[in-house]
């Protein structure tokens, strides 16, 4: 689209209407001197909010390579958190057990999430369809998106910390994170199997294919690609969960391979260094910081290269 | 089917012996059966929610624990006022700041932009949804919320004429600051939001406009933005969502000070910050309290949903064919709504 002046827009001044002589008509038509200003304003302040918009994430990304990198080294990643606060350098220890305490639990979750909402997302197209028990199934799923992560921390409480009477440990905060997960991954493998073609499935029906076959040997493989994109976005965004965590996995300084224990974990790992009364910390939690958002950032971006690659969408 | 031959048991050769036929029925009904669980687990979780809400409300009375202005744990004092003024504060602060600027992007994005820019454009305010929200806390109190201390004071100060925005003693985690966090961390759903919809003005009406000699802005003003003003207003609300439910950068920037600020920049609490700072000590009536806190929370995240979806919905139905591409995103939600997946 090219710019909607009609008439020379080179004349300076008061230009435009009733100035127009008979050898350019047209120069009556183009905005005058105040319209021209306004659209220039505007456009201004437009470029001025999408600036202003990129400025925390340029300060963010800044701050964080410049106070993350001084305190990563071997032994930052190598070292369990010592829990003691007041001495700097090294003696405060590293986040090894908070590394592979998000490992695992996101592991877990994801084991438990990807096929319950694969499957629910399988129902709703080959099924369900649009009948009023899909449309209610949808309704609850978009329910549980706007769910605050802190509520499903809550919920996981009630039921497997009270309700069995024991205490935290790292499944339960397994099972808060794949709550989280369970839409996110319904909802965008719903999205790419609704884009696998209609005549795909048909013409192996055609053949005399039972149903359960053609999902699984038709359906699922065409929109793995385009699923896989979603389960790493839902997986990307369980790891940064603090909240769900907080009281069903807890804190715990050791590392961990028991998923039946208390687990550490790099947010629950960064909340405590950040609230902690000391300030020493306060350099763990920036390499900690780091660390997690490459590990999310790693997993957009294999994200991205998959859906670029796949054939759906 | 009289004329089809048919074998022993009298069915037609066609058909699939009964055991073939298990395997599907099996899937059927597993996924039916399933589906249904989902449902079952929300309700099962309201239900117990509310039973371990109750105490709390027993001892206050449900109008008291909402209204009651004064959150006093040794005292055994809960009304949750000052959080749930603290969570709409904050959250509106969020909205006045975040949506102006996340709708800018987006029309500068859509309209403006050269289109060679437009993807890395999308992809760099997407990137703020990927980044957790604790790192949004330590940046807040370690960074922005020192630097910004000054001018925090600077304007309270000048505006002190003004009742509650103006006049008191700057801190360093007080209302503005968690406010203005959450304006960056709403931004890329209501951007997303606000650009999927910008993408369903037909092509007609912005060249209509063009046409009349419109100016780009005045094409903007007339043609793109009455258009999705319904949907730029539903991926706001879906953003107040966000903003409501957001607890730990809110436990960090907020103060957790359990009472009711009197000026913007002074120290308060949330509902989902009290969960995070006080659940791990609390017992009996107080434990109540934090349920009861959470059960607030989660009804109000589900009134300002369900009002954003119905409001997206709609938008996405008038914009016709790319109408299901909105939708996804309003279902995406806190997803980076959908991008890589209509990327």
């Amino acid at each position: 689209m090219s710019a909607p002046t009609t008439g020379p827009i080179g004349a300076p001044g008061p230009a435009g209407r009733g100035q127009a002589t008979g050898g350019d008509r047209l120069a009556r038509f183009a905005p005058s001197a105040a319209r021209r200003r306004r659209d220039r304003f505007a456009r201004a302040s437009i470029l001025a909010g999408t600036v202003i918009a990129l400025v925390p994430l340029a300060l963010i990304v800044y701050y964080l390579l410049s106070k993350g990198l001084s305190s990563w080294s071997v032994s930052f990643f190598t070292t369990d958190p010592t829990g003691s606060t007041f001495f700097g350098g090294s003696s405060i220890g590293g986040i090894k057990s908070a590394i592979l305490g998000t490992i695992e639990i996101v592991a877990l979750a994801s084991a438990i999430a990807v096929p319950l909402g694969v499957g629910v997302a399988i129902w709703l197209v080959e099924y369900g369809r649009s009948g009023w028990f899909a449309q209610l199934v949808r309704f609850f799923v978009d329910v549980l998106t706007g769910v605050p992560s802190i509520v499903f921390g809550l919920f996981v409480y009630i039921v497997l910390v009270v309700g069995t009477g024991s205490t935290y440990a790292g499944y339960k905060g397994s099972i808060a994170l794949s709550l989280l997960m369970l839409p996110i991954v319904i909802r965008s493998a719903e999205v790419v199997l609704l884009l696998v073609p209609g005549a795909l499935r048909e013409s192996a029906l055609a053949l005399g294919v039972p149903r359960w076959r053609v999902i699984f040997s038709v359906v699922l493989p065409t929109a793995l690609p385009g699923m896989l994109t979603g389960v790493l976005l839902a997986v990307a965004r369980a790891a940064g969960e603090t909240a769900p965590l907080l009281f069903t996995a807890a804190a715990t300084l050791k590392t961990n391979f028991n998923l039946g224990g208390f687990m550490n974990s790099l947010p629950v790992q960064i909340y405590k260094d950040v609230t902690s009364a000391t300030t020493s910390v306060e350099h763990r939690a920036w390499g900690a910081a780091l660390t997690l958002v490459v590990m999310i950032l790693l997993l957009n971006l294999v994200a991205r290269l998959i859906a670029r690659r796949s054939r759906l969408a | 089917m009289a004329s089809v031959p048919t074998a022993d048991g009298g069915r037609s050769l066609l058909e699939r012996p009964p055991l073939a036929r298990l395997p599907d029925r099996a899937l059927k009904y597993g996924l039916t059966v399933l589906s249904a669980l989902i449902l079952a687990l929300i309700v099962y979780f309201f239900v117990r929610l509310i039973g371990q809400a109750r105490p709390a409300f027993a001892k206050e009375g449900v109008f008291g624990f909402i209204f009651g202005n004064d959150w006093n744990v040794g005292a055994e004092h809960f009304g949750a006022l000052p959080l749930l003024v603290g969570t709409l504060i904050t959250s509106a602060l969020a909205l006045l700041i975040g949506v102006p600027v996340a709708v800018a992007a987006a029309v500068y994005a859509t309209e403006l932009c050269p289109p060679r820019l437009r993807g890395a454009l999308t992809m760099l305010v997407e990137l703020l949804a990927a980044v957790p929200s604790v790192v949004y806390g330590l940046w807040g109190i370690f960074f922005l919320a020192p630097k910004l201390e000054g001018a925090e004071q600077w304007l309270a100060d000048r505006l002190s004429f003004v009742p509650f925005i103006g006049g008191g003693h700057a801190t360093i985690p007080n209302y503005f600051i968690t406010g203005l966090v959450l304006a960056i961390m709403i931004l890329p759903i209501v951007s997303a939001i606000a650009r999927e919809v910008m993408a369903t003005v037909p092509a007609d009406h912005k060249e209509a406009a063009l046409g009349l000699g419109a100016t780009r802005w005045e094409m903007i003003r007339l043609a793109v933005l009455p258009y999705c003003r319904s949907g730029i207003v539903g991926g706001a609300m879906l953003g107040l969502g966000r903003a409501i439910g957001e607890t730990i950068a809110v436990t960090i920037l907020i103060g957790d000070a359990p009472r009711l600020g009197h000026h913007l920049v002074e120290q308060g609490y949330s509902l989902a910050a009290v969960i995070a700072n006080e659940f791990g000590e609390a017992q009996g009536v107080h434990r109540s309290a934090l349920f009861a806190a959470g059960l607030v929370l989660f009804v109000l995240t589900l009134l300002v949903n369900g009002v954003a979806r119905y409001l997206v919905v709609r938008a996405a139905r008038s914009g016709g064919q790319r109408g299901r591409g909105v939708e996804n995103a309003a279902a995406g939600g806190q997803i980076l709504a959908d991008a890589a997946i209509g990327a």
